[in-house]
């Protein structure tokens, strides 16, 4: 799941607080935006696509393009327009077709 | 359930200054905004991001502070992080916040919800490491993250402003591949005046370019064939310049070739929209205030027509006196001698965009990718595909969600939507206006069944105490 993180801080946080990913640890800033704080800890891929399991990641961070969409508390959410909230458990987007939500 | 005079939808320059302009002549104002603070795209969380990466982001960042701190008015409720998700009897709209829904119901509705980034369909754009420049921006503006050895491909202000950025911020990307051609900026010369009377944005982006040259960014130009290669994630950009072939190994690409109107708030209450060949996008059609045929509705900033932040800023000026004046807080002669000078500047601020829109059209590749490059992300259709749907009868979007689901997916269509109008639109040798785009229904942001009943809930329960 981890790889080589392209992100970088700016400024190291003065403290990082602890949330599940796909029952994994990962050490996040408190109120940091969930998708940059996933991206900066090496989260790979957020989700897989419900059509041919391909692997995706944000792609525009502000809420346009639904790549991002994590589960948190059994509910789809976009990460990019979420904030960190420590012991937040996150789960990869299950393969359902969102489409046929509502 | 709020209630005010003016309802808005974006807390950008657009909305903010509508905001202001409006409580200041006496109205009530709820401000919306699915961002947790105002700022819009431009000026997104300047109060945070100025004191500390000011100098990184540049004066005109900078300047969004003065529109943010004008929120700070008795009449304004600027509600944060809502979700609109919709819009009923003109100016009823619902929003969630944390998955918790509620309604505010307006005399009047201002909808000012910005630009996306066109979307640049290109072979593996899909792929992890691949972002949009304005993705990163906001990674710097929001989070103060940067991306390390990147390219960005494409074309506009915003490659270099982004570019300009994270060399600043010590990511100094590895190369700029910009698809424009030394045509285009031929041909943008025919709009050399207006080019010269918006002379401070043309020095700015010689400014710009001066400074990524010293930074040592390298740029290529009229790069065509443009693919991102990877397995599970970004590992390298081909493309072609000059007939020559080009491999840059690099994690992250980051793509962009143009703003369009986010139309989606607009198209989904039924507003009429038309294509604008120079922007090559559908914009929605608008009066002189911003006025649409439903009376009580309002469109300024990006979503109105591309612009930029200032030009927002004075349409939303403009909006918010035509809706006082509507609504009785200020006289006809008030509202027109207000309106007078922004009119002026607006025209000023204007005068540029025809050299932009011809020195940086739309890279062709993408706005008419090849078969087999997916076009909808969210359920994977390629162009191809696209193409076989016209060839077997589809002439307009809302068909093609028969034909493959497309624009069915969670984006509805944000991503893909501007791509199947062109090509089918071309396919079939029908204009883009004749072609038409995804009908939008709400909602317009994905909701549960459970916020969508408590909603309906709260307005039986408003009904009983009405009666
Ligand atoms: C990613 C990006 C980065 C940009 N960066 C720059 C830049 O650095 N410099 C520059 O000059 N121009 C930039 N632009 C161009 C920008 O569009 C304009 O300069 C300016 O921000 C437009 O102002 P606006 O008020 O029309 O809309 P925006 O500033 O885009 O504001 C619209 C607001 O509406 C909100 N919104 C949209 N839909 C909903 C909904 N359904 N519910 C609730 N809220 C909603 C958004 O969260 C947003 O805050 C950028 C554009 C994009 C897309
Ligand atoms: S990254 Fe596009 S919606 Fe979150």
């Amino acid at each position: 799941m981890k790889t080589a993180s392209s992100v970088r801080r700016l400024q190291t946080p003065e403290q990082l607080v602890s949330i599940q990913f796909a029952g994994a640890e990962v050490k996040v800033r408190e109120g940091g935006n969930l998708a940059a704080e996933l991206l900066a800890a090496g989260v790979s891929p957020f989700r897989e696509t419900p059509v041919s399991g391909a692997p995706r990641n944000p792609y525009c961070m502000m809420g346009a393009c639904f790549d991002c969409l994590v589960e948190i508390d059994g509910v789809a959410r976009q990460a990019c327009m979420t904030e960190v909230v420590a012991g937040m458990t996150i789960s990869r987007h299950s393969a359902v077709r969102e489409s046929d939500n509502a | 359930m709020l209630e005010a005079d003016l309802v808005v939808i974006g807390a950008g320059p657009a909305g903010m200054s509508a905001s202001r302009t409006a409580a200041e002549a006496g109205l009530t104002v709820v401000l919306l905004d699915e961002q947790l603070r105002a700022g819009g795209q431009i000026y997104r969380e300047v109060e945070n991001a100025a004191p500390v990466r000011g100098d990184i982001l540049g004066a005109d960042f900078v300047d969004g502070l003065s529109l943010v701190r004008a929120l700070e008015h008795p009449n304004i409720t600027h509600v944060k992080g809502a979700v609109v998700w919709q819009i009923e009897d003109r100016t009823t709209v619902a929003y969630s916040i944390n998955g918790v829904a509620s309604f505010v119901i307006g005399k009047r509705l201002l909808i000012a919800t910005g630009a996306l980034e066109r979307p640049m369909p290109v072979a593996g754009w899909t792929l992890p490491g691949v972002m949009t420049v304005g993705a990163a921006q906001i990674l710097i503006k929001q989070s103060g993250m940067v991306l390390d050895k990147a390219v960005l491909a494409g074309c506009g202000p915003l490659l270099y402003l982004t570019a300009a950025q994270m060399c600043r911020a010590g990511a100094r990307p590895l190369a700029l591949v910009e698809t424009q051609s030394m045509a285009d900026l031929f041909f943008s010369l025919r709009h050399g005046l207006g080019a010269i009377r918006g002379w401070r944005d043309l020095a700015k982006g010689l400014g710009l370019l001066a400074e990524l040259r010293r930074a040592g960014v390298k740029r290529y130009t009229g790069a065509t064939a443009i693919a991102i290669d990877g397995e599970t994630s970004v590992e390298a950009l081909r493309f072609r310049t000059n007939g020559q072939e080009h491999r840059l190994e690099c994690a992250t690409v980051l793509l962009h070739h143009g703003v369009v109107p986010n139309t989606q708030a607009a198209l989904s209450i039924g507003a009429a929209h038309e294509w604008r060949e120079q922007q090559r996008a559908f914009a929605p059609i608008t009066d002189e205030w911003g006025g649409t045929p439903i009376d009580e509705v309002f469109i300024a900033g990006d979503g109105a027509g591309v612009g930029g932040a200032v030009v927002a800023a004075l349409a939303g000026e403009i909006s918010a006196c035509q809706v006082a004046c509507g609504l009785g807080a200020i006289t006809d002669e008030q509202r027109d001698k207000a309106a007078g000078p922004l009119r002026r500047r607006l025209r000023r601020e204007l005068a540029i965009r025809p050299f932009l829109d011809r020195a940086y059209p739309p890279y062709a590749e993408a706005v008419s990718p090849a078969d087999d490059t997916i076009v909808c992300r969210c359920e994977e259709v390629t162009a191809g595909a696209i193409r076989r749907f016209a060839r077997l009868g589809c002439i307009g979007p809302n068909q093609a969600k028969a034909f493959g689901r497309l624009g069915m997916g969670p984006c509805q269509g944000r991503c893909c939507g501007l791509t199947v109008t062109e090509l089918l639109a071309s396919e079939n040798a029908r204009s883009p206006d004749q072609t038409g785009y995804y009908r939008i229904r709400p909602p317009i942001k994905p909701v549960t069944l459970q916020e969508m009943a408590s909603v309906a809930e709260e307005g039986e329960q408003e009904i009983t105490r009405e009666t």
